[in-house]
């Protein structure tokens, strides 16, 4: 918040200040030329290119010419049940995922923001499986989940468990070990936004209520909730983006097995492993899609919600 | 809530005895004891995973997975660390994701301070739009034009510019990850340069200053602590990216450091019979600088998450 007030233009000065408004304009738009110049090159040519690549049968490397086939790719894709497949698989992911960060985040950012000793620890080491790298995360997770892993050991010996487990080999556990890794890596991350979110709330919100005789809960349901929604609002349209396009944690844990597929490798085992291009961006733009609509949905949400 | 009958009782009522245990010290404290179960538990959830990589770094590759688990190794070793530094892949990996992640991260800071400079100092027409577009744009799916990249690298031409073959080289990543990079670091710096108080910079160009000047006397001092902050954070973005690097690269000599730690292979050579000892140790070759950015970092790591996200 700025608290500098704008400085009162004196009349004489008017024509002048116009002039000087001109050429800061100037200025700033030779500022931003780069920067234009690189968006540009790396995401709105490549995006208007890809649109066009999904109306053709575009091949990488082939020898025969790319020719134009209308709606061919789309139909296809229509058809297409491993795409189908793979878009289930992705919305399973993303709402199991979504869900339990968001409420074992919002547990430990409500800890951490109780003032408590090693609170300052307690962020840093939230802090540190958001920075490793996904498919290191997942390696670590991949060895812990083999059949003859600790997870597998430890759930024997505690009982919870007749046998081990091949956790990932296992169509029907497949989906719960990459959930897992994904809750592992990204929950305290989560927890950071909304504890950022918790910071902002003003302390005398709490102090007046509890005169007033509110539990607790009520100040939780009452202040905390309604004051926290803007900053919950943030991180579940951030959270649900980057799930839709999840790729590391699939690919590490089951590559391009069938039926184990995320849109993301769906597409990317189509343009890179299969050279068909035109029909991988047909997939991409799906995949945009996909994306928009939640995008839409989670707006309309808002606007309802503020009512 | 109360009820007119309790609020008629007399204020001074005899307190009962495990109320006065409560509010005694030791009452106190045996209060919070499912408090702190609760944060020794989000701790070993945290921690577990890292705890059993390092037990796997220190363990013979024979004894990973011997029945009945040691979990503590009976014969730690270092084995595991010399394999992984053994494999040149791994090596060239470390020196290359560094390049690439320093490479584009002072790139996109140069280009992107500049861009802020112009969003953060300068009210004019269609500043807005531009900030618009950067947004939209730090939420752009990388994987929708994947496929358009993947034709470009190999050499297109844009107008009067050819731009060379670049497939296979480390330049593809640092073309690329200009699409994560750069907005995300003009969003961020943008928000800093606001916060920036205007006497400084209004007073250099009373002095005769010009606007370049002001810009790298004044202001880039200033912003620092948010160059730190968004510097970081691209790094490890950078640093952290799979999926280009996993379609663009080929040559083992330049991998990336999250392809090369899944491309150890045993003895074997069977990708089925994974090594994890040296997996292992070479995660936790990868972890502990990143960790150790983290903890010194931490209080910058926040304020440039925070601003990416709370106004966003």
């Amino acid at each position: 918040m700025s608290t500098v007030a704008p400085p009162v233009p004196a009349p004489r000065r008017r024509r002048k200040s116009t002039k000087l408004k001109r050429r800061q304009t100037r200025l700033a738009w030779a500022l931003l030329v780069p920067s234009l110049a690189v968006v540009a090159v790396v995401a709105l040519y490549p995006l208007g290119k890809t649109v066009f690549q999904s109306f053709t049968d575009e091949e990488f490397l082939a020898l025969n010419p790319v020719s134009w086939v209308g709606l061919e790719n789309y139909k296809d894709l229509w058809n297409d049940t491993v795409f189908r497949d793979s878009i289930w698989t992705t919305l399973k992911f993303t709402v199991i995922t979504v869900a339990f960060e968001f409420v074992l985040g919002l547990a430990i950012a409500l800890i951490v923001n109780s003032s408590f000793k090693g609170r300052g620890v307690m962020r840093a080491v939230m802090l540190v499986p958001w920075a490793i790298p996904t498919v290191v995360a997942a390696q670590m997770w991949k060895s812990m989940l083999q059949s003859n892993g600790v997870i597998s050991d430890a759930g024997v010996r505690l009982h919870i468990l007749s046998e081990p487990h091949a956790w990932i080999a296992d169509p029907s556990t497949a989906l719960a070990a990459v959930c897992a890794v994904d809750i592992w890596k990204t929950t305290p991350f989560v927890a950071l936004l909304l504890l950022a979110g918790l910071q902002v709330i003003p302390h005398d919100l709490y102090e007046a209520s509890e005169v007033d005789g509110a539990k607790p809960l009520q100040q939780f349901w009452k202040i905390t909730l309604p004051l926290l929604w803007p900053a919950i609002f943030v991180t579940l349209i951030f959270r649900t983006l980057d799930a839709l396009r999840v790729f590391d944690v699939f690919y590490v844990f089951f590559g391009n097995r069938l039926g184990t597929q995320s849109m993301a490798i769906y597409a990317q085992s189509t343009i890179v492993g299969d050279g068909y291009v035109g029909y991988g961006a047909a997939i991409s733009m799906a995949i945009f899609v996909v994306i928009a609509l939640f995008v839409i949905i989670y707006l309309t949400f808002q606007r309802v919600a503020m009512r | 809530m109360s009820t007119a009958s309790e609020a008629a009782r007399p204020v001074i009522r005899p307190v009962s005895r495990s109320r006065v245990f409560w509010r005694s010290p030791l009452g106190r404290s045996l209060k919070r004891v499912p408090f702190y179960l609760l944060v020794i538990v989000v701790f070993v959830y945290a921690l577990f995973p890292f705890a059993w990589a390092l037990r796997c770094a220190f363990t013979p590759e024979g004894d990973l997975f011997s029945s009945p688990l040691q979990y503590i190794p009976d014969s730690p070793t270092l084995d595991n660390f010399k394999q992984a530094f053994q494999a040149e892949f791994f090596r060239k990996a470390l020196l290359n994701s560094a390049l690439v992640a320093g490479g584009v991260t002072l790139l996109s800071l140069a280009i992107g301070s500049l861009a802020a400079f112009a969003l953060g100092r300068f009210h004019f027409r269609g500043r807005s739009l531009v900030m618009y577009l950067m947004l939209s744009m730090t939420m752009f799916p990388s994987i929708a034009i994947l496929g358009a990249l993947y034709t470009m690298i190999s050499g297109f031409s844009l107008g009067p510019i050819d731009f060379p073959n670049i497939y296979d080289t480390l330049f593809s990543l640092l073309f690329t990850y200009l699409i994560f990079t750069l907005p995300f670091t003009i969003w961020v710096l943008t928000s800093f340069m606001e916060a920036l108080p205007g006497d400084l910079e209004e007073a250099a160009y009373v002095d005769g200053a010009t606007p370049f000047q002001v810009f790298y006397k004044v202001l880039l001092p200033l912003l620092l602590p948010g160059l730190v902050t968004t510097g970081l954070l691209a790094f490890i973005a950078a640093w952290n990216e799979y999926l280009f690097a996993l379609s663009f690269i080929q040559d083992p000599d330049k991998y990336t450091v999250p392809i090369a730690i899944t491309s150890f292979v045993g003895e074997s050579g069977s990708a089925f019979q994974q090594p994890w000892g040296t997996i292992m140790a070479a995660t936790i070759i990868i972890t502990v600088p990143l960790v150790a950015l983290v903890l010194i970092f931490q209080r910058y790591i926040l304020a440039g998450l925070t601003a990416g996200a709370v106004k966003g």
